[in-house]
């Protein structure tokens, strides 16, 4: 174990601000691309659901009228 | 016996493959992140020339790998659509290229924070790191000119130009630190010498790498499967995918 206790953990040697500078950016980058991926999809499929539900009418409305 | 190698070819059957595919690669990757995060922090000890601010290296050495790998590969399916004209290698490599960028971009950021306290500065115009910032632009370069064309075939085309005339800068990035004086550290870990550090430092680095990996090809597969629903919409499969409702 290289550490005795929390804050020596955070300190990093004198370095937490480039360790941690490092890993919280990193952890963003990835948390920020997997919400931007899931709300593309998210919209995608609400539009293409959007654009099923308009054809399902059109077509009940020419067997009707 | 025969095996259709072009079933997965098509992009309605790689849409379900992938789908089950997906799961898997988040699993793995979220289990090799915690394990390498553990090993880079508890288990490998303190470097005795850069004492603790080396543990940059456990994201900075495989976001460098990640965003060359994935140029590669992403300008390999380009080249692939563009030569066989198979749309699903072209929607690969457009669903790559955000992930290589971010990686890209991660490899610089974390770069910058390591160089400042070992250099004494965030930034030098070093062989290395402008090679590195040009394969940004290169993603970026991609990703824009393809958001510029409406046609998608023809955005693919265009994108896979970009693509093939770039890999010309990976050899610059990874042979930079023996062809020109650098400020940057030579290879860490080469295929032709024993690696130049501790046991669990490397072990940390590699499983870190692999789950990265993991990380990458899920994320892709993901955008994969959204780039061929939007624009496989017109088709059939689709319309019944939409129909049964388990488009997810």
């Amino acid at each position: 174990m290289n550490w005795t206790s929390v804050a020596d953990f955070l300190d990093m040697g004198g370095y937490g601000f480039y360790v941690w500078g490092s890993y919280l950016v990193s952890l963003l980058c990835i948390a920020g691309e997997i919400v931007l991926v899931f709300n593309r999809k998210r919209t995608l499929l609400r539009h293409l659901s959007l654009i099923h539900q308009s054809t399902k009418q059109e077509k009940g409305n020419e067997t009707t009228s | 016996m025969a095996i259709n190698w072009f079933k997965y070819s098509s992009p309605a059957s790689f849409y379900f493959l992938a789908g089950k595919m997906i799961p898997i690669f988040s699993v793995a990757a979220i289990i090799l992140f915690a394990v390498g995060l553990y090993i880079g922090f508890f288990v490998a000890p303190t470097d005795f020339q850069q004492g603790e601010a080396y543990r940059i290296i456990f994201i900075h050495v495989p976001a460098a790998w990640m965003s060359m790998f994935l140029y590669v590969i992403m300008a390999m399916w380009s080249g692939i659509g563009l030569a066989f004209n198979t749309r699903l290698s072209s929607m690969v490599a457009t669903a790559i290229a955000p992930t290589g960028a971010m990686f890209t971009f991660l490899a610089l950021w974390t770069g910058a924070l390591w160089g400042k306290p070992m250099w004494g500065a965030w930034w030098v115009w070093d062989a290395r790191l402008t090679s590195e910032l040009i394969l940004l632009f290169l993603y970026i370069g991609f990703m824009s000119l393809q958001a510029a064309i409406d046609d998608p075939r023809r955005a693919d085309k265009a994108g896979a130009m970009i693509a093939l005339v770039g890999v010309v800068n990976i050899p610059i990035i990874y042979f930079s630190v023996k062809w020109w004086n650098t400020l940057h550290q030579g290879a860490s870990v080469s295929v032709t010498q024993s690696p130049k550090m501790a046991t669990t430092m490397l072990t940390g680095m590699l499983i870190m790498s692999i789950a990265c990996w993991m990380y990458a090809i899920a994320v892709v597969l993901i955008r994969t499967r959204i780039i061929i629903l939007e624009r496989e919409r017109h088709t059939a499969w689709v319309g019944e995918l939409q129909g049964a409702g388990v488009a997810s």
